[in-house]
């Protein structure tokens, strides 16, 4: 009887709800779709949808779904899709229940490394983050994952993602914050790429774009979804429902709510071309009714997460939500309890795409110190759902007489063969010192820890193998760009 | 008085029909209306946002005592000149230009309005000049401004701007909130005030329009 090399117990899967609630779920989001609808905010996509049988009330902007319309979109929407990096090589398999992290995207601050107070972060911020990332084992894909306040406003979007093409070799999870951001934003890719159908084969970004609850879409938002169609570029769509005031208070009512806007997403973007790869993802949040915030770390915004995953899960559609982050304010034991919970909780659910390491404070802060200790938590979970399997366990009678035999089994060759595969070792972040080793080597605090990788990671970047003449082009576009919004050049950088 | 108690502690559980039949019978009974005002509807209101800033009471039981206020509003309106309402002030409020954040901006105009302001609500995408023009027409003691968004936070300078290029400086105040700005950033751009949340922004706009 031979059970090696296979996996042959079940992969750890956590499950909130039976077949019978999804499809409940589903069933009530296409009725309110179908009789209540959506507002859409898009003179361009009201056509779109009217043209397809759907009825539009232009005053109202609203839209009433049909079933033929949710199905079809439903429909001609990918079971999967990959995800490649600067060079090309596949880095991202959304599909099942594959597991990838990026960090938490779009922050409105930095954490300040030596101060720990938060300020707006610049250039120089964004490539140390954008190094980190490139050496970061657990961390798949960057993210835009903050906002330059050194650039003009009207090009702070794009130049993250011109940053992120320059400095690290990882796909980039991103977003436009205006219409015309777009194009540059996939004109840069097309540089990496070479030209637009190799983008379309090799996926480099993913956009991030926001239904208004509740059922709206704004013109920017869901012009993105139809832009980033026309190219074939990947979609999540963030639904973002807050349970208790924008949305029902339970969960179940904000899983309606988050399905139908999450469905209206996917009919824009497939309609407006058959097959384009989306991510049914989601920032959902309970409301936090005694302090007027979104707690990202709340155990009942990570269940509707996992949960929103398994409806997509069952419609066939690989799946995002903002689930591995905190809220606290600085890299304290909240920080770390509310980050390791959720990224344990979504790497059991099998979500593909986890956004959040790195950030803090109701997705508005970003941190250095944090980022690399949630690479740790991703190490561990992502060792978590590989799960338990013999690996020439059995019979284990020869492993035992080797044992009494030699008194230990430190350099037996099944130590050998399987110490690193087996057994999860985190970085240097991470204490595992007896006390006086500890005290011996400064006595360090997780955030002095935490700051001394950051500073090694920044020192031993090596830079991207992406071509010089790439480089070069991405820094001309970017650079005119800049220019069309007055600023004469870019802050300075080296490559 | 007990009657105005009675509407203060009404209000005070949210119960919108008791509010509306005792704001009547005050009414009925000849109390004043500056009163009926003052001491029912908005001492009720008052101690609902103490209660809530202490977290003895959440968010939607101050809706509901919101609506309640509301309710007796409706009912003591027609005893006022020319049905105008006796106010704390007058408030213009939305988020700015290129934004589409407005339930932080929502909130605070629902606590505003309980608290005995009139708000004039702009909603959301508001262009700096609309700003200007409103609060003229409305003859508006506040400016209140919105941004959730690093790249439409400077649209808040501009209209702070325009209050100053329009000579409206000292007569209009103006306030900011949302994620990316900070008391401090209120400074920087020259706003008179910031608020981190909607009970802190009744307080910092009572202490604009306090009149010295
Ligand atoms: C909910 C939300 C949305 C919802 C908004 C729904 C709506 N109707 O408003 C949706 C999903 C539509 C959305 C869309 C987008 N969002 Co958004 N969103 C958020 C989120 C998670 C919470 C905001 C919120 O409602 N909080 C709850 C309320 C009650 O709190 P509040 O807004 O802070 O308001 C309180 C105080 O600030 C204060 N206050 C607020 N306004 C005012 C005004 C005055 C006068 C005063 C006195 C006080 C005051 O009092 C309020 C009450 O307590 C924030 C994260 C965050 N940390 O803020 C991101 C966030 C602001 N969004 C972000 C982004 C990127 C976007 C998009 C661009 C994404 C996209 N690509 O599609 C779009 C915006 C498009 C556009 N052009 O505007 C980023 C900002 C990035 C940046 N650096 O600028 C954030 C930080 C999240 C992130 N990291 O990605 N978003």
């Amino acid at each position: 009887m031979s059970i090696e090399g296979k996996m042959t117990n079940p992969r750890p899967i956590l499950q909130f709800l039976s077949n019978q609630t999804i499809e409940k779920i589903i069933t009530e989001a296409r009725d309110i779709l179908c009789k209540l609808g959506v507002e859409v905010h898009n003179e361009e996509i009201l056509s779109m949808l009217h043209d397809h049988g759907a009825k539009v009330d232009r005053a109202k902007r609203r839209v009433l779904l049909t079933t033929e319309v949710i199905d079809k979109a439903l429909k001609s929407t990918p079971c999967s899709f990959k995800l490649y990096d600067v060079l090309g090589n596949e880095t991202n398999d959304f599909s099942g229940y594959n597991v990838h992290f990026t960090p938490g995207s779009a922050a409105l601050n930095i954490l300040d490394a030596k101060t720990q107070d938060i300020r707006k972060p610049v250039t120089k911020d964004y490539i140390d983050y954008a190094k980190i990332v490139s050496q970061l084992k657990n961390i798949a894909s960057q993210s835009t994952a903050f906002i330059p306040a050194d650039v003009h406003e009207k090009i702070s979007d794009s130049y993250r993602l011109y940053l992120s093409l320059l400095y690290c070799e990882k796909p980039v999870v991103t977003g436009a914050f205006t219409v015309d951001a777009f194009d540059i934003m996939k004109e840069l890719q097309i540089v990496v790429r070479g030209d637009e159908h190799q983008l379309a084969s090799k996926p480099l970004a993913i956009f991030s774009c926001c239904p208004t609850s509740p059922l709206k879409w704004s013109e920017v938002t869901s012009q993105n979804v139809v832009d980033c169609a026309r190219f074939s570029i990947p979609v999540e769509f963030i639904s973002m429902p807050l349970s208790g005031f924008m949305a029902p208070v339970t969960l179940v009512g904000t899983l309606v709510q988050h399905t139908a806007e999450t469905i209206s997403g996917i009919v824009i973007s497939q309609l407006t071309r058959p097959g384009t790869p989306v991510l049914y993802g989601g920032s959902p949040a309970v409301f936090d009714v005694r302090y007027e915030t979104t707690p990202m770390g709340a155990i009942g915004t990570q269940m509707i997460d996992c949960a929103h995953n398994e409806i997509g899960k069952y419609l066939g559609i690989p799946t995002q939500a903002y689930i591995s982050l905190s809220d606290a304010k600085m890299l304290d034991a909240q920080a770390g309890l509310e980050s390791s919970m959720g990224a344990t909780l979504a790497a059991l659910a099998g979500i593909n795409n986890v956004s959040g390491p790195g950030m803090l404070d109701f997705e508005s802060c970003q941190s250095l110190e944090k980022l690399v200790l949630d690479n740790e938590i991703c190490g561990m979970v992502l060792r978590l759902v590989k799960g338990i399997e013999p690996k020439e366990d059995f019979p284990a009678l020869p492993r035992f007489e080797e044992l009494l035999k030699e008194q230990h089994l430190l350099i037996s060759e099944h130590t050998q063969k399987y110490l690193k595969a087996e057994l999860y070792f985190p970085g240097r972040v991470i204490d595992r010192a007896n006390r006086a080793r500890w005290q011996e080597e400064g006595g360090l605090t997780l955030l002095r820890r935490a700051q001394q990788e950051v500073e090694s990671l920044v020192e031993n970047y090596k830079p991207t193998r992406l071509s010089d003449t790439a480089k070069v082009e991405l820094t001309r576009l970017m650079s005119r760009e800049a220019r069309r919004c007055g600023m004469p050049s870019l802050p300075e950088t080296t490559v | 008085m007990d009657l105005l108690r009675r509407i203060s502690e009404a209000l005070q559980t949210g119960s919108i029909e008791k509010v509306a039949t005792l704001t009547k019978q005050a009414i009925e009974e000849k109390v004043v209306p500056r009163d009926i005002l003052d001491k029912g509807l908005i001492a009720g209101m008052s101690v609902i946002g103490d209660r809530y800033k202490k977290h003895e009471i959440f968010l939607p039981e101050v809706l509901l005592a919101a609506k309640a206020m509301y309710a007796g509003m409706d009912i003591l309106k027609p005893m006022f000149l020319k049905d105008e309402m006796p106010t704390l002030g007058r408030v213009v409020i939305g988020t700015v230009q290129g934004d589409i954040h407005d339930i932080g901006k929502n909130l605070v105009g629902i606590m505003l309005r309980g608290a005995g302001f009139r708000v004039i609500d702009l909603g959301k995408d508001v262009p700096p000049e609309r700003f200007i023009e409103v609060a003229k027409k409305e003859n508006a003691e506040v400016i209140g401004m919105s941004a959730l968004l690093t790249t439409t936070m400077p649209a808040m300078k501009k209209v702070i701007e325009l209050v100053k290029k329009e000579g409206l400086n000292g007569k209009v105040k103006t306030i900011i909130g949302g994620a990316p700005v900070s008391a401090e950033y209120a400074q920087h751009i020259g706003a008179d005030a910031y608020a981190y949340d909607s009970i802190n922004a009744v307080d910092c706009i009572r202490g604009l329009v306090q009149k010295p």
